[in-house]
This record gives C-alpha cells, structure tokens and sequence, in this order.
C-alpha cells in the first residue's frame, strides 16, 4: 500500500506543477511580499516621521515607543496573514475539489482503479500529494514573508514556527473536508460546501467570541461548538497566539474580556485538549472519506 | 497495430464467470440475474442495445461498483480481487487519460500502478505504444491528441503488462476504418497468444469477424449465447415463385416452418442439401422460380430478433424511405 501512496502523491504533485500552479502561486507570493513589505516600510517611516513632527512619540493601545511599533507590526503581520491564511484555504479547497470527483467525472479514474490499487490508497495518496503541497508553500512563503517583515520593521514574532505549523493544519483541515465531500460530491458543490462551511465556522468563532466578551455561556458555547465541528477558527487563533508579542498578554489581560469578540488578539493558545481533539478530527473525517470512497459505485 | 511478441498463457477453465448476477441502481435494475462463461482464451463478444447493462458488467468485474446480488470471479477469483486486476487490461467506453502527461508518461504510470518490474516497463511500453500504432506521437502531451489517438492510447494502457483478461469497451467508437482494420488485426494477434479479450462493441460485423463467443444482453438478460458459429448456423431459404395453385405453406408443408415475407416465401432451418427439392416441388405445382436465394443468417440479424428489433434485411433503407422488399438474388 505504502509504494502505491507515493506514486499517487507525486502523480498529484507533478499535476500541480504541469498545470503551472507553482509558477502562479511563486509569482503571487512574490508580489504580495514585495507588496506588504512596501507597506509595512512605509508605515514605519510615516509613524517615526509623524512621531518626529510632532514630538508626541509613538502611542498604541495605552503603551508608547518601541512597544507601540511592535504591537503595531504585530498586528499588521497578523492581518496580512489573515488573508494569506485565507489563500491558503482557497488554494487547498481548489486544489483538492477536483483531484477525485473530477477524475471520477472525466473517467480518468476509471482506468486507474481498474489496476490492483486500493480505493484508500488512492484517496490517501492524493491527500498527502495536496497536503505536501500546501504545507511546502505555507512554510516557504510564511518564512518569506517574515523574514522581510523582520528586515524592514524590527518585528520577529515569538513562535514563527508554530504560527506556520498551526496555519498549516488550517488549510489541511479544509482540504480533508474537501476531500470527504469530493467523494460524492461534484467538485464544484464540494468545493463551494467546504468554502461555505469554513465561512460559518468563521462567523462562528466570532459570535462566540462577542458571547464570551459580554459573558453570555450561551453564545460563547456557538464558539466552541463551532471549534469542535471544523476546527480551522481554533487554530487560527493558533496562529495569532504565535504571532503575537507576549507583551500583548499583559495588555489583554489588564483589557478585561471585550478583547475576546476580536479575532486578531487571543489570550492564551489553544488548549491540548483541543490539540487532541483536532487530530481525532482529521482521523475520523480521512477515515469516513475512505470509507465513503471505498463504496463509492464508479 | 501489432500484437507484442510476449506470449500469454491462458489461464485454465474460464476467465470469467458469472451467475445469478444481479445490479440495482435504486428502482433501475442494470443487470437481471446475468450467468456466463467466458472460456481463456477466446475472444468473448458481449451485444446488446444502449442501456442493455453491458458496462455496467465490465465494472462489476473490475471492481469499479458492487453487484446487488449474485457470483462474479475473474481468473478464478472473486470479482474485483486485486490480484485478478494484476492481470487484466481495461479500455473504458469513457476513455480519458491525464491531459498533462504526455502518452508515455500515462503508459509509465500505469506500468507503476500495475506493479511491473522497473527494468520491463521500457520494453513494455514501445510494445504498447507500437501495438496501438502511436509511437511517433508518445512524447506529445495527451491534451493535443485527438479522439481516436486518445483511443489508441486506451489500447496501449489495456496491453500493459501481457495481461491474461483484456476487457474492451467500444474500442473502435473513436477509429476510422483503417484504424478499425488494424484493431481487428491486433485482436487476431491477442487471440494467437492466448489473451482472453472481452469486447464489447456496437458493431456488429466486427464482432462476427473476430469473436469465437457471445452472449446477447438486452435489459439486463441475457437473450441469445452461445459459440458463434453455432448463432450463425440456422440457414434460411427465401424463393421468389409465381403462379402457384396452391398457397406456398401448403406446398412447402414438408420443408418446415414457412412464411411469407414481402412477396417471397421463406423457409426457415433448411438443410442446404434439400434446396433443389425445394424448387422441384414448387414447380411441380405449377409455380414459376424467379429467385432462390439461399443464406447464413447474419450476427445483425440473430441480434435484431433476440432484442426484438426490426429485422434489418426485412426492411432494407432506401434513399426515398424504407423499402418493403428485398433487393437483391438469382433467378434460376
């Protein structure tokens, strides 16, 4: 089983790149990188020459000087990340949408599962074939992007590799939802299904964070229950924690609880239990799109 | 096309076996109750009209969807065993292959895929590719083939790998006539070698020139089976004869079942020895033979009566319509 997985993920890999998806996805990276460290240089040069001018200093969310910048790098790291994190989700749904519902629509799959070739070795291969993909250019664009962020700001989040590792896990949930629902569905219904789905999810935490803020268990409750259905608003907040400056702790903490209902500060990174919970979640939805492939009448 | 050197040997008893088996999508019933043998080394013809439940046979054996109910075995093992699927070829009736590889890039994959032995997938492959005739365009991405070249390369994925089972579905849909000529050569090649070929086609004259075997399907039953020639055995008389002074049942009483079919009377299972009796008798009773036309049925025809079609030499097309007689035939 294990040699056949392979060449089903190098089979999906090679796709990927004779269908010119990494010479798009390195051009865009390379212009969003230019792009925002633009930005964040200009940002940099307006608040110090602002801060000069005026002989005010430099102010952000009740701290001053040096720590001011930072939380305010911090935070544009974070909302630049928010919507790499969103591409990245994209990317992951659009990849992985077709890989099975649109061979099995074309008929190329007929012939390859006609060859002594396990449905779950074929639906494994192509997730790890899309999983590597993903997680390569998460990993090689997000260093990309720290390392300029951190030459022209000063900024060096404290966990980078945890913020990517837990960005990844984000597009991995989406492709595995994909993945589950390509295998009855046509890839545009599973494709726009996982998007809707990740939207809710989304929607979700933010209520439940607007229920934590003004202390009302019910509504905080959608929050969590939205986590525990589709996990990827969870390690979002993840990716923040580990974007984030510890001293933004501090300022969290004196903020009282409103702070829950934003969506680019947390307080305190996702819970092991939670951990746990995510990795049950990815097995039992590759093991339900196996079991779904496995009968699937081709 | 040419059939690769490797000899096959044909593995004993049947290929492929069936029984009572039965496919039901929801209240659509694809397959009703299907038993058939498919001896080794023959090259087994599998009719029917659209709809009859012929794919859907050749995914149950493959694998590719579960039967209802019933037995299926390939090379002596269960239907869709992977073993079995080691040694089986398959050309789809929906024949796509991936569109960014070039031919022999798909034909390398399917060689991994099928577990042959690195150092055999070279030679393997020019086999293949020259088999179906599209060596030259092998280095050309398959998005610019065309439907027939596509076909072709169908072929050369099913011959990978000297397989005991072939199973070909509609394989010359996409050729031209000189394509179709070389398919039913590459057939005769596979036959000599010992390749079980399963070929499921709408063309009928291919059929009869190339398959020992038959079965007829037709809403999901099967409707007529057996050996070819024993299909094609029953031999009818058709005499175009006037002046009678009785009608031609009458007269021809003795000779068998006889009818009269646009203005000719037909005599059906005659023993060919007995055709001169035939007409002594008619004229015997006064009639004039303007024609007697003795013939072999046709494959076209046994199908068109086990589906129960209209017999397609009663109604001959003309260019101003559908004639009512028969063109054609001697007059003794």
């Amino acid at each position: 089983m294990i040699a056949p997985l392979f060449d089903i993920a190098w089979l999906t890999i090679r796709e990927a790149a004779r269908r010119r998806l990494f010479l798009v996805l390195i051009l865009i990276t390379v212009a969003s990188v230019a792009l925002s460290g633009w930005g964040f240089s200009q940002v940099r040069e307006a608040l110090l020459s602002n801060a000069d001018t005026t002989g005010g200093g430099i102010e952000a969310g009740g701290v001053t000087g040096e720590l001011a910048l930072t939380f305010i790098f911090a935070q544009l790291l974070i909302l630049v990340t928010f919507m790499f994190s969103f591409i990245l989700a994209l990317s992951a749904v659009f990849i992985a949408a077709p890989v099975i519902a649109g061979e099995l629509e074309s008929g190329v799959a007929l012939t390859i599962l006609a060859r002594p070739l396990g449905r779950t070795t074929y639906l494994l291969g192509k997730w790890l074939g899309i999983a590597l993909l993903v997680c390569v250019y998460a990993a090689l664009s997000g260093i990309v992007e720290l390392v300029v962020v951190g030459a022209l700001t000063g900024y060096r989040p404290p966990d980078p590799v945890f913020a990517l590792a837990y960005l990844c896990g984000q597009a991995l949930v989406l492709l595995t939802l994909t993945i589950l629902l390509s295998t009855r569905l046509s890839a545009i219904t599973a494709g726009v299904a996982c998007l809707a789905i990740f939207g809710l999810a989304w929607i979700g935490g933010i209520i439940g964070g607007i229920g934590t803020a003004i202390g009302e268990p019910t509504v905080a409750q959608v929050g969590e229950l939205s986590r525990l259905l589709l996990p990827t608003d969870g390690l979002w907040r993840g990716v923040v924690y580990h974007l984030q400056p510890r001293e933004m702790l501090l300022l969290l903490d004196q903020a009282g609880p409103f702070t829950a209902a934003f969506p680019f500060v947390v307080e305190a990174p996702p819970p092991t239990s939670f951990l746990v919970w995510a990795l049950a979640w990815f097995a039992v939805i590759l093991g339900l799109a196996a079991l779904s492939f496995s009968r699937r009448e081709i | 096309m040419s059939a690769a050197p490797t000899p096959v040997a044909p593995a004993d008893g049947a290929a492929i076996e069936t029984v009572d088996l039965v496919k039901r999508y929801g209240h659509t019933v694809a397959l009703d109750g299907l038993t058939m043998r498919v001896p080794a080394g023959e090259v087994f013809g599998f009719l029917g009209p659209n709809g009859a439940g012929k794919t859907t046979a050749v995914k149950l054996l493959l694998g590719l969807a579960r039967p209802t109910s019933g037995q299926a075995s390939l090379l002596g093992r269960p239907a869709g065993d992977r073993e079995a699927r080691r040694r089986v070829g398959y050309l789809p009736e929906l024949f796509r292959y991936q569109a960014w590889l070039t031919g022999r890039e798909v034909l390398a994959v399917h060689c991994r895929l099928a577990g042959l032995h690195r150092p055999a997938w070279g030679p393997q492959i020019d086999a293949a590719l020259r088999s179906a005739g599209i060596s030259d365009r092998a280095g050309d991405r398959v998005g610019g083939y065309s439907k027939g070249m596509q076909q072709r390369l169908g072929l050369a994925v099913a011959l990978l790998g000297d397989p005991a089972v072939i199973f070909l579905d509609e394989p010359t849909s996409a050729l031209d006539p000189v394509g179709r000529l070389e398919m039913r050569h590459l057939l005769h090649g596979l036959r000599a070698r010992g390749t079980t070929i399963f070929l499921n086609s709408h063309l009928l004259t291919e059929v009869e020139r190339v398959c020992d075997r038959v079965v007829i399907l037709d809403h999901g039953r099967v409707v007529a089976s057996g050996p070819l020639a024993d299909l094609l055995s029953e031999r009818h008389l058709r005499v175009r004869v006037t002046g009678l002074d009785r009608p031609a049942e009458e007269v021809l009483a003795a000779f068998g079942p006889v009818s009269e079919v646009d203005g000719f009377v037909e005599l059906h299972g005659l023993d060919p020895e007995r055709i001169p009796d035939v007409v002594t008798t008619l004229v015997a009773a006064g009639g004039r033979v303007h024609a007697v036309e003795p013939r072999q049925a046709t494959l076209e025809e046994r199908f068109a009566e086990a589906v129960g079609a209209p017999n397609p030499v009663a109604d001959p097309p003309t260019p101003n319509g559908w004639a009512t007689t028969s063109a054609g035939g001697q007059e003794r």
